[in-house]
Formats: C-alpha cells, sequence, structure tokens
C-alpha cells in the first residue's frame, strides 16, 4: 500500500465526502421524521466539523449538538479559584493555553498573571517537568483535560518528578458525563458520536453497559471528515434500524480492549470521584482525583488552598446568565444565549465556551456564527 | 488541547522518540504507548506523549469500511442488506 501520508489525504477527499453526504441524506430522510438529533462529545469532533464546514453538507434534519466535550468549558469555576489562589500565594503554576483566560469565580489565570503571579502555558505535562526542574520555585501543574490527557499526567507522575512539583487536577472522565446527559428528560439525543483519541486508551467495550442501560448506539469515530462522516452516516443507520450498538468507525486506532498499559497507568494514579462539571450537574465519578499514594504530588494536600480571600468580592453578574451548560446538554444553542456575539466575543469572554478553542460559542463565533441546517426544520 | 496528531518516528532514545509531523520534528514520549515502537512506524500522538502505534493495515481497513458503506447506501436495499450483513460479520469477528 501507499505511504499512509498519502491515505491521510484520502481521509479528506472531497469527493467521497460528498457521497458520503447523500448516503447521511438518504439515511436521515429514510427514518421519516425531523429532527434526528445525535450528540457528539468531543470539542475536536466539533473543531473538525466547523473548520472543514460539514455542518453545511448535513442533511436538513439531521441536529448535530456539541455535548460536554470541551474540557475547559466544564472545568469548574472553583477549580479555576484553586489555581488562581495557589498563584497569589507564590506558587508557580503550568497550565495548558486554553485555561489561561477561563473566568473563575473571582478572576481568570490571566488576570493573575497580569497581576504578577508567575504562570506559564505549555504544551505538555512533560514540558511543565522539564520547566519545574530548572526552577527554584514551587511549581504546580494545573491539569485540565479528559482521560486522554489525564494519561499523560500519570505517567508524569509515576516517572520521578522533581521534588518541587506537584498537581492540580481538575481531570475529567467522559463516561460517566454521557449517563448524566442520556438520562436528561429535556435532551432528544438518539445516538452518541464517540471521541476516538479517548476511545483509543478507554477501549470502544467500555460503551457496552452504556447502549444496554440508555438502548441508545454508540459510534466511535475519528477526526478526519471523512471519519467524521462516516461515523455520523452508521449512527443514523443504527437510529433508522433501531439498533442500540457501539460501533467503531476508527479501527485504525481504537481496539476493543482499548491501551491496557495506558489504562494501567490512568488508575494507578487516578480515582473516580463525583464533582460538578461546569453548566452541567454534579457528576458522579467524572471527576479524576489523585490517589491517597501520591499525596505528596496532590497539590490540594500539599498545600492549604485559601479560597475564602478571593470569595469576599461578589462573583460577576454577567456570567450568570450565561447558558454553556443548557448548550453542552444538547437544549439551547449559542444563538439563544442574548450574550452571543454581544458582550461575549472571544476577546472578552463570559463563559468558558467562548474562551477555549474547543468551546461551541467560540467555534460558532469563529466560524461567523453559522446556522445550524438541522435546526431550520424545527 | 485534545487532538490526536499522528507522526513518524525518526529515532527512539529510551523513553523519548524524535518524531516528524508533516515535516515538524518534535520529542514525543513513549511512557504509555500501547506497543514497542520502532523507526519508520507510525504514532497517534497526544500532549506530547504517544498513545497508539497505528499499524498500516488498519488504515486500509478503515478505507475499506468506507467503501463498503457506500457500497451498501447506493444499491438497492436487498444488496445493501447483504453488504451490511458482512460489514456486521466482519465488526462481529473483529469484536470476538
Ligand atoms: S455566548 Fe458567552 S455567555 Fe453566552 S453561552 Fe456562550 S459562553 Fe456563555
Amino acid at each position: 500500500m501507499a505511504e499512509p501520508r498519502a491515505d491521510t489525504l484520502r481521509f479528506q477527499d472531497p469527493a467521497t465526502a460528498r457521497r458520503m453526504a447523500d448516503a447521511l441524506a438518504r439515511a436521515v430522510g429514510e427514518i421519516g421524521r425531523a429532527p434526528v438529533s445525535v450528540m457528539h462529545v468531543c470539542g475536536s469532533h466539533e473543531q473538525a466539523i466547523a473548520k472543514y464546514g460539514l455542518r453545511a453538507v448535513f442533511p436538513r434534519g439531521l441536529n448535530v449538538i456539541m455535548g460536554p466535550g470541551c474540557p475547559v468549558c466544564v472545568t469548574d469555576l472553583p477549580e479555576v479559584d484553586e489555581a488562581v489562589a495557589l498563584a497569589g500565594q507564590g506558587v508557580r503554576i503550568f497550565t495548558y493555553g486554553d485555561m489561561l483566560r477561563v473566568p473563575g469565580t473571582v478572576k481568570s489565570l490571566a488576570d493573575a498573571q497580569a497581576e504578577g503571579a508567575k504562570i506559564d502555558v505549555v504544551y505538555s505535562v512533560g514540558h511543565a517537568v522539564q520547566l519545574a526542574r530548572k526552577s527554584a520555585d514551587e511549581c504546580v501543574f494545573f491539569a485540565s483535560g479528559f482521560e486522554t490527557t489525564a494519561v499523560a499526567t500519570a505517567a508524569v507522575i509515576l516517572a520521578s518528578p522533581p521534588a518541587n512539583f506537584s498537581v492540580l487536577s481538575a481531570h475529567k472522565y467522559i463516561p460517566p458525563v454521557m449517563e448524566i446527559v442520556a438520562e436528561m428528560p429535556e435532551t432528544r439525543v438518539e445516538g452518541f458520536l464517540a471521541a476516538g483519541h479517548a476511545a483509543t486508551i478507554t477501549g470502544w467495550g467500555i460503551f457496552e453497559r452504556f447502549v444496554e442501560r440508555h438502548s441508545l448506539p454508540v459510534v466511535v469515530a475519528g477526526f478526519e471528515p471523512l471519519d467524521i462522516l462516516a461515523g455520523l452516516l452508521t449512527l443514523v443507520e443504527l437510529v433508522r434500524d433501531g439498533r442500540a450498538e457501539v460501533f467503531n468507525a476508527y479501527p485504525r486506532c481504537v481496539t476493543r480492549e482499548g491501551n491496557r498499559r495506558a489504562q494501567e497507568v490512568l488508575w494507578k494514579v487516578f480515582k473516580p470521584t463525583g464533582g460538578r462539571w461546569r453548566g452541567i450537574a454534579h457528576v458522579p465519578n467524572g471527576n479524576l482525583r489523585l490517589r491517597d499514594e501520591f499525596a505528596s504530588v496532590d497539590a490540594r494536600r500539599r498545600f492549604t488552598i485559601d479560597l475564602t480571600k478571593l470569595w469576599d468580592y461578589a462573583p460577576p453578574s454577567l456570567a450568570q446568565s450565561c447558558v454553556c451548560g443548557d448548550i453542552m446538554a444538547g437544549i439551547a444553542s449559542p444563538t439563544d444565549c442574548p450574550l452571543f456575539g454581544r458582550e461575549c466575543v472571544p476577546d472578552n469572554p463570559v463563559g468558558a465556551c467562548m474562551v477555549s478553542t474547543e468551546g461551541t460559542c467560540r467555534i460558532w463565533h469563529q466560524y461567523g456564527g453559522h446556522l445550524n441546517l438541522g435546526e431550520e426544520n424545527r | 488541547m485534545c487532538l490526536g496528531v499522528p507522526g513518524k518516528i525518526v529515532s527512539v532514545e529510551g523513553t523519548l522518540a524524535t518524531v516528524d509531523f508533516w515535516g515538524v520534528k518534535r520529542e514525543v514520549r513513549l511512557d504509555i504507548v500501547d506497543e514497542p515502537v520502532a523507526p519508520g512506524d507510525y504514532i497517534m500522538n497526544h500532549v506530547g506523549f504517544a498513545i497508539r502505534r497505528i499499524p498500516p493495515d488498519q488504515i486500509d481497513e478503515t478505507l475499506a469500511l468506507y467503501d463498503e458503506l457506500l457500497k451498501a447506501m447506493s444499491e438497492d436495499d436487498l444488496m445493501a442488506a447483504d453488504v451490511r450483513g458482512e460489514i456486521n460479520a466482519t465488526e462481529e469477528k473483529k469484536r470476538g
């Protein structure tokens, strides 16, 4: 066969994409009612959908909702507050770039940075460790992201990080929030498109119990335009045929068992605990926290984090009308928010969904607040 | 933050690899990759960590899956059912 590089190009072939879109339209038509609503739970899917203009080729009558798949957007205010408070206590904070401008109860890490706090953006937790080795400060990695990213944090914790390094975990675990969304009475989600990279770690077998419990199909899909179209086509076919099953449309990366080694590393370091996801709900087992054996690298146990000083201020009032949560639950669109594109813009975000490059509001704003073709038929 | 990017391994030193991402060389850690890797292999990268060695034959498999799906949709129903049945059988074998 040809070099995979050439094949990757084929994953973006426009003619195939067009044929795939036609097939998708036919399958939606065969269901005979509109709209058919499916949800993806991955910011990368939304980015690819926007970047390649896929919404324009989705058939009328198909509503592709972005669920709680942006890790930045679901990071809860008090979690940001903890990082801001630590920074205020003189600790050096490392964070992924997206987290910098997410508003906390009172301020963001960017605000703290402007006030002189030591905050550095890193592209990898490995990079954070390298910087910590060179630093005389206490260094805390503010760890956000889902299981795929949490595995990297876990690997670093197991690889003897320097003594001045610890982790403030805001890591989240996707499968439990799918349960929450599926059970919300207002959501009419008929199937889920699961994220290929998370499933690379966990394996697609993890969705079998979900499918049984909720009688909803799940299709695991990759991130090239054709991966997404093929995933949606399969998902709509399963909806049409009333088949609640798991289908792996990303076999080049995802197996039933997943990456066992990564799972061992993940669960050795982290345990799932219940916690709030911003705007969504309390999600049982939705947060990943360090196990007791790793207390010495757990910033929450290593430092006394004083949040009361921060909370002397009143919470910003605009943020209270942010409907990010409803958007992520699939019951609202950014255009339903009175602040969208007015008070809330990427340069001056009110909600986290406008901050992150994976946030629905930010993506819609960036790509012209485009119309969701699926919604026109309602 | 959560985009998995594939790249080709140039060299390996312990748990660190130099990987070529479409012309840009970066270091990637191998702590959690699912299988041993060697120069020439393709890996899926996530935040500086290899999370999967991509077997070349599975790229083919994916393309085949697309073809079958499309074929299934453009033939008449009986034929479509047949092809779909076949895909399912292959999938079941894979699952089992
Ligand atoms: S536009 Fe801004 S305030 Fe409105 S839902 Fe989106 S992020 Fe929240």
